[in-house]
């Protein structure tokens, strides 16, 4: 192959070496913890704005259920939460391979995170959009989908930014589990050839240079979204 | 413009409590087709609350309100189909923060009314035009003055084509300066014959453009009646003592 040919150019020690020959496979551990975020994050975003609406628009019922599944999400670690739905689940002959696990596991997380920005960002709406919506003879849930929410989430986008960037970082858990992500990849290459600091090295890195792109990213989506007075307060 | 003797609202002993406070003690009144109305009184006299009852943005604890022949009080009737005839103008205007000044006048029109783009966009151009705004139309709420804003939510009411507006304060959140522009678009739609109702602090526009004033205190109507009648030769005591604290801080009744 031509990568390998380019690879034998190089000093036979050498840190680019290195970098050159385990270089596919990180890629491919970087693709693998890429789609393990934006499952997570996507799930986490959808469960989080209903949680959200759920705390502050709810019934007795649709409150406390919401608010519980937050309390019990942050009170404990994520490592205990996969753990459940990885080694937990199969007791009830629920099976699930270790990335969707670890899917599930992160985004169920992130909902309960997502669920307190989002519910930050519609509290700080002012109540007369709502009573401006509904005064023109919009439903409840009109108002909350044309004026609410456009509102919330563009204020969100800010704090969001961060919880993104989290769950990137957090995703690097699931190789406990055994997910074939960018810490498990990492984790395998230096458990062969002892070389743990440059791995490591390498392998921080690459978090680094995605973290940095999410972040202009967002700044870039911020910007685009951005309207008159409708600054994060 | 004449004032028909077909009745538009109709409030029959309206009650409502905040805790203990009794705000609203059984208030009753009519408005006719075309009729302006004017509620005065002192701060918290409960006519903001009178004002969110007629559409049930607040819920009144007793008493009956008739919009036409429909009981808006009746609990199987679907509120969104009355508001959508029955317009209101908030004190701080509350235009929708993320739409342009078309967009919220056109939301209505879409997603109530569910009319067409193209039909929805042109009606919300002629409103906007009506106020005197449509050169603002792709304007955001935060750019545009506090006058024009109120402008815009006059407008947005103004496109569900109700058969009543309701004004609450309309001009006290606003500088000296920018009243004027808003109560012409008022008094203009008065003289038009739209029925409407007027909370407000604005005596000379309650004295010229409106048919009948309400004197309200402390959740009861104390007075009511022609313009000429509240402010020229008032029945009650307490009436004309409001008067007289209002014009002595203005000079004369006429704002």
């Amino acid at each position: 192959m031509k990568w390998e040919q380019l690879c034998q150019g190089l000093a036979e020690e050498g840190f680019l070496r290195l970098a050159c020959d385990i270089a596919p496979r990180l890629i491919q551990g970087t693709a693998t913890t890429f789609q393990l975020t934006m499952l997570a994050i996507g799930l986490g975003l959808a469960g989080g704005i209903l949680l959200a609406l759920g705390r502050v628009y709810g019934n007795k019922l649709i409150y406390w259920v919401s608010t519980a599944y937050v309390q019990f999400v942050r009170g404990t670690p994520v490592l205990v939460q996969l753990f459940l739905i990885y080694y937990g689940l199969p007791t009830f002959e629920i099976r699930l391979d270790s990335l969707t696990a670890a899917i599930i596991g992160l985004g169920l997380n992130s909902a309960a995170y997502q669920a307190e920005y989002f519910r930050g960002a519609i509290q700080s709406i002012s109540r007369g959009q709502m009573l401006a919506a509904r005064a023109i003879g919009m439903t409840n849930l009109q108002a909350i989908r044309y004026v609410i929410l456009p509102q919330a989430l563009r204020i969100v986008i800010p704090p969001w930014s961060n919880e993104l960037i989290y769950t990137l970082k957090y995703s690097s858990v699931a190789f406990i589990i055994g997910a074939p992500e960018l810490m498990a990849t990492g984790q395998i290459i230096a458990s062969r050839n002892f070389r743990y600091f440059e791995v490591f090295l390498i392998v921080a890195f690459i978090y680094l240079v995605c973290v940095l792109i999410i972040s202009k990213l967002l700044d870039i989506a911020e910007q685009k979204l951005k309207i008159p007075g409708l600054e994060m307060r | 413009m004449a004032v028909s003797s077909k009745i538009i609202v109709r409030v029959e002993d309206l009650h409502k409590r905040y805790g203990s406070e009794e705000i609203l003690k059984g208030v009753s009144f009519t408005v006719r087709q075309g009729e302006a109305l004017a509620i005065i009184g002192p701060s918290g006299t409960g006519k903001s609350t009178l004002l969110r009852c007629i559409n049930r943005l607040t819920e009144p604890d007793r008493g009956r309100i008739w919009l036409e022949e429909t009981e808006i009080t009746s609990p199987h009737t679907d509120i969104n189909k009355i508001r959508q005839q029955i317009g209101f103008v908030f004190q701080d205007f509350n235009l929708f923060a993320h739409l342009t000044a078309l967009d919220n006048v056109r939301l209505g029109l879409l997603k109530v009314k569910k009319l067409p783009k193209k039909e929805a966009t042109e009606r919300a151009m002629h409103e906007l035009a009506r106020v005197g705004l449509a050169e603002h139309a792709q304007k955001y709420p935060a750019q545009l003055s506090g006058g024009q804003q109120q402008r815009v939510s006059i407008a947005r009411a103004l496109a569900m084509d109700p058969k009543l507006m309701l004004f609450d304060e309309p001009t006290s959140a606003l500088d000296p300066e920018l009243i004027g522009e808003v109560l012409q678009v008022m008094q203009k739609l008065a003289e038009e014959g739209m029925t409407m109702i007027v909370v407000t602090h604005e005596m000379g526009f309650a004295r010229s453009v409106c048919d009948q004033v309400i004197f309200m205190e402390k959740g009861v109507i104390v007075e009511q009646g022609p313009p000429e009648q509240i402010f020229t030769n008032p029945q009650q005591p307490r009436t004309r003592q409001f008067l007289g604290k209002i014009s002595e801080l203005y000079g004369g009744a006429g704002r």
